[in-house]
């Protein structure tokens, strides 16, 4: 019997937040092990379980799995997300990664000092409006539910997680994007997602100010 | 009807296009090449709806205009055979990747970084190379005694491995020092016909960065 994957990360959205969204939107349940102190870190980087000494990591089918992208590329093989032909696989790809450039900055963005947080979110907010939202709202012409069509794929998954957090920073920014506002309802609504999205689901909460000083407590950095 | 060779769309010097010069160079891949010099250029390209998020690199391949470097090198690597027999050999090849894509992220942005920061950037890399990638590498060819990282054959991450270690040797030259497989692996990668082929004088392999690739760049990408 194949048992559910384990999560090993921070409890914080981070690195790790795209797995858990997508694992729930493909409706498989996972499980989380949180490094909470500097010793459970010590514990996995001395054990071997991290190839590069950091997370996310992922065990899954008799593997501890590293590298987000790595990670993702393989649940979405294995769960049927990744398209069905080479063409399909690279628009994915690109979509994907033109999702991941924008949740790289959004990741950074509570780390970053507070004197440049300002620039930082004009940044965001700049990247968003000129490069990425009218790409994604331009794909979505084609009229249909999904990013390929007529079928989810793990872009629709990275994309929608990432108009949450557009959201989050600024609703106006999706007032202009009518077909991205009806794919991000349509994925929420997912039965896996829409259980993680709500409370007491495993959606992490945004890092503020006070988990980020306690975490400088605890891991000293 | 002849496939007409792969068309790269870029500045002429590394930066995120020279993974893809390098694994088509692998490949025995022929290829053109346009460079961005002006930033009349780039707009042409951004207003001639080329760039789905109005960035390059870009590369015209198949009758496909690809952007997004990663997304580029997995289609060559599937294409030519260079991502393994299976899904557990893609894994293990995608997480060496990664963690390579990592640290020559650090080389990348180098020349960006101010004068006063390079120094102490370049201390950086050799630390990461040789305490968090280096001893990986050196432990799986150790293990399994193979030419090659993964399934004794070529892959995306032999080469971009090879592109990372004689990018780091330009700056650190002993830096695979204490790393007698990863030498060993450098000479027998190197070697291979394609790859050799790419190494010297001639090639599209481009110069390390220099004032006037970062002129062009700031030029070219700068609003």
């Amino acid at each position: 019997m194949e048992g559910k994957p384990v999560l090993h990360y921070f409890k914080a959205r981070g690195r790790m937040e795209s797995i858990r969204w997508f694992l729930a939107a493909a409706g498989v349940e996972f499980e989380e092990k949180f490094i909470e102190t500097a010793e459970d870190l010590n514990k996995l980087k001395n054990d071997g379980s991290l190839m590069f000494k950091q997370v996310p990591m992922v065990e899954i089918d008799g593997m501890k799995l590293v590298q987000t992208r790595a990670i993702l590329n393989y649940l979405s093989t294995k769960y049927n997300l990744y398209g069905k032909d080479t063409k399909e696989r690279v628009l994915i790809d690109m979509y994907t990664e033109g999702v991941a450039d924008v949740n790289e900055m959004m990741i950074r963005l509570p780390v970053c000092p507070r004197d440049q947080k300002e620039a930082t979110i004009a940044k965001i907010k700049e990247k968003t409006t000129v490069h990425f939202l009218p790409a994604f709202e331009k794909v979505l012409s084609h009229g249909q539910d999904y990013l390929l069509g007529s079928k989810l794929c793990r872009a629709d998954i990275h994309l929608v997680e990432i108009l949450h957090y557009v959201e989050e920073l600024d609703p106006s920014l999706l007032a202009n994007y009518p077909l991205l506002r009806a794919l991000k309802a349509r994925v929420s609504n997912l039965p896996g997602l829409k259980k993680f999205l709500q409370p007491g689901g495993q959606r992490q909460p945004p890092t503020d100010e006070k988990m980020l000083e306690e975490a400088r407590k605890v891991f000293k950095f | 009807m002849m496939a007409s060779k792969p068309k790269l769309h870029y500045p002429n010097g590394r930066g995120r296009m020279e993974s893809v010069r390098w694994v088509l160079a692998a490949a025995g891949v022929e290829f053109d090449e346009d460079f961005l010099e002006t930033k009349e250029q780039l707009q042409k390209l951004q207003d001639g709806n080329h760039l789905l998020f109005q960035q390059v690199p870009m590369v015209e391949i198949d009758g496909m205009k690809l952007v997004q470097t990663r997304s580029i090198l997995h289609y060559i690597a599937d294409k030519h055979h260079l991502f393994g027999k299976d899904l557990k050999e893609r894994t293990l090849i995608d997480m060496y990747v990664e963690g390579t894509l990592d640290l020559l992220e650090l080389i990348i942005m180098h020349p960006f970084l101010k004068p006063d920061d390079q120094q102490k950037e370049v201390v950086i890399m050799a630390q990461k190379a040789i305490i968090r990638y280096f001893p990986v590498f050196e432990k799986v060819l150790r293990g399994h005694g193979q030419r090659f990282l993964v399934g004794n054959q070529l892959s995306l991450a032999d080469i971009i491995l090879l592109q990372t270690i004689l990018a780091l040797e330009e700056k650190i030259p002993n830096i695979l020092s204490a790393f007698p497989h990863l030498q060993e692996f450098t000479v027998k990668i190197s070697n291979i016909p394609t790859i050799k082929k790419f190494l010297e004088p001639g090639s599209k392999k481009k110069p390390p960065p220099d004032d006037i690739y970062v002129r062009t760049v700031y030029n070219v990408f700068m609003p």
